[in-house]
Formats: C-alpha cells, sequence, structure tokens
C-alpha cells in the first residue's frame, strides 16, 4: 500500500492505510467539535464524514469560528 | 419608539448596533461586551482549525451560542471573490445552513480598503446560492446601488479605515447612498468613540457595526455601553428630526418682553 500524502490546512500528513474523515477527525482531537470541513474546494457535509475516505493528493481546509469584526 | 425595529432579510432587531468579536483579550471580555451593547447580530470571522493544538479550549460559538444571538460571519482577509464566496460556504455548514453573512473582499493589507470589483463578483455568486448579503463595500453611491441591484440586503459603506478609529470623514456620501438604496446601510468601519456612532445615526444610517472602537478602548465594556447609549441617542434625534443650523439666532429661547429697567 503506497502511502497516503495530503494536505491539510496548509500542512502535509501522510497516512499509510485509507482512513475516512471520521477517523481523521479522532486523529486530530475534532470529532464532534465545531467545525467545518471542504475537500478539494468542495463543502463536506458533516453526514458524509464517515463516508469518504482520504484519497492521496486531497487538499483539505477544517475551520472553526474565531473572534472577528 | 418601541416599533422602530431594524428590518434585515425580513428579520427584525431592536437594536441597531452590530459588533464584532475580534481583539479582545479573551472569551470573557468578549462576553462582558457583547452584553454591554445590546448587539444582537455579531461577527464572526472563520479561520483553520490549529493543527494539533489545544483541542479542548472553548470555542467561540460556546460563548456566543447561535441560538441566542445572530451570528455573521464573516470574509476578513480575503482579496479574491473566490476565497470569499469559500469562506462563506464553510460557514453556512459550520452554523448549519446559517444564510445570513457579511461579505467583505479587500484591496490591499495597509489600507484594508475594500476591492469593489471583487466583492460585486463574490455577491452574485453568494446571492446565486441563496446568501443572504451583507456587504462591505466603499462608500461610493454607485457601487452601493450596484450591489443593491444584485441582490445584497443590506450596504455597509466605511465611515474611514478598518481599524482606524477615524470617524465620519465623508458624511455627504453616506447621505447619496442612502438616498439611491432602499435596502438599510450601516456604517462599517471608522466608528472611533461614541459621538461618531451617534453622528452615523443622526444622518439616518440604519445602523452602525464596529469592533475595534470597542474592543481598544481602555475599558471595553464601559465603551460597548457607550455605543449602545450613542447609537440610541443618535437614531431618536433622526427620528426627532434636529433644528436648522443658523449663523445667528433671530429667536432667542427667553421672552424678549417683561424684562426689568
Amino acid at each position: 500500500m503506497s502511502v497516503i500524502a495530503v494536505i491539510i490546512n496548509g500542512e502535509l500528513r501522510q497516512f499509510d492505510h485509507p482512513i475516512t474523515l471520521v477517523t481523521l477527525l479522532e486523529q486530530m482531537q475534532l470529532n464532534g467539535k465545531r467545525i467545518a470541513l471542504e475537500r478539494n474546494g468542495e463543502i463536506v457535509p458533516r453526514g458524509q464524514f464517515d463516508q469518504q475516505l482520504l484519497e492521496n493528493g486531497d487538499r483539505l481546509e477544517i475551520v472553526v469560528a474565531v473572534g472577528g469584526g | 419608539m418601541n416599533q422602530d425595529n431594524l428590518l434585515i432579510a425580513g428579520k427584525t432587531y431592536r437594536s441597531r448596533l452590530l459588533i464584532g468579536t475580534g481583539k479582545y483579550r479573551d472569551f470573557s471580555e468578549t462576553r462582558a461586551a457583547v452584553e454591554a451593547s445590546g448587539a444582537e447580530i455579531i461577527t464572526i470571522a472563520i479561520r483553520r482549525s490549529n493543527i494539533g493544538q489545544n483541542p479542548n479550549e472553548p470555542n467561540l460559538l460556546d460563548i456566543l451560542p447561535p441560538s441566542r444571538y445572530t451570528l455573521l460571519p464573516n470574509t476578513a482577509g480575503c482579496y479574491s471573490a473566490n476565497d470569499a464566496v469559500r469562506t462563506l460556504r464553510l460557514a453556512r455548514e459550520l452554523l448549519n445552513g446559517h444564510s445570513l453573512v457579511k461579505l467583505e473582499v479587500l484591496g490591499d493589507p495597509q489600507s484594508l480598503y475594500p476591492n469593489v470589483v471583487e466583492t460585486i463578483a463574490a455577491a452574485k455568486i453568494l446571492v446565486a446560492e441563496g446568501f443572504q448579503v451583507m456587504v462591505y463595500t466603499s462608500d461610493d453611491p454607485i457601487v452601493a446601488k450596484q450591489l443593491e441591484d444584485v441582490g445584497c440586503v443590506a450596504i455597509m459603506p466605511l465611515a474611514s479605515l478598518i481599524g482606524s478609529g477615524m470617524g465620519i470623514l465623508n458624511p455627504w456620501n453616506l447621505q447619496l447612498i442612502m438616498e439611491r438604496v432602499q435596502v438599510p446601510v450601516i456604517v462599517d468601519a471608522g466608528v472611533g468613540t461614541a459621538s461618531d456612532a451617534a453622528i452615523a445615526m443622526e444622518l439616518g444610517c440604519h445602523g452602525v457595526l464596529m469592533n475595534t472602537a470597542i474592543a481598544a478602548a481602555q475599558q471595553p465594556v464601559w465603551m460597548a455601553s457607550a455605543m449602545k447609549a450613542a447609537v440610541e441617542a443618535g437614531r431618536l434625534a433622526y427620528l426627532a428630526g434636529r433644528m436648522p443650523k443658523k449663523l445667528y439666532s433671530a429667536s432667542p429661547s427667553s421672552p424678549v418682553s417683561g424684562l426689568i429697567s
């Protein structure tokens, strides 16, 4: 199995086996948190996190609400 | 006066003061300032979650629950229509389908002046996707009208540069905008102290949005109270209708007859 390399919030991350978005969020301790996720420019609805597998070359943006004007 | 509500995209608000949540010392100060301001519409920003850092730190959405406030996600920091649209799509997902948003597309990092070409392009896309767009823009009345024509639900011209605290630099342009658009006109950016907010409201603006004027005050919570009072006073003065300005007064306030001699 080749390495799966993805860019998450601008940083390169590598995984040695396919994982779902739910597993990824669990590893990042973000599961159940108030986040939104974009994959390759498209929003991934929360309900699909357990169905979508990370693929080599994916670009993810994971965002939260912060203070702003 | 009880019926004098601010109407945006079909929803009424009692407060005409909208405030941001940036630059506060901590969430406790943010919450105290929001409370003191009486604001119902509160802007927030959307940013990357910090990878691997403090996953258990409190979240802004726990401090300001969407059930209690109308949260207005912004696109601060976006310099292209594409980035602004992506940011607000993420915001809508984050806030469970919430569609009222603040669009701002900036032109350069020194002035934070809006790029109106990119702003109009983004507004068209967002309106087509069902967003209700409150839009930060320059104080150009022609651009303001174009933004209304593409479907924005509030026009939010700067009064001076973001974070400058320079006050209402061009009241005439604000009036030109108000004469041309039907949707609410909300001064967004430039207010420095309470009198600035009162002036904006006396001009007939429908509301004022501010962040730094409160957050960067020596006592932010006091300033939040001051801004609440100023917006209410300015609004009431506008509705009351001020007396005309006269270089000389030909009518003293006291009777001219019955003077002792």
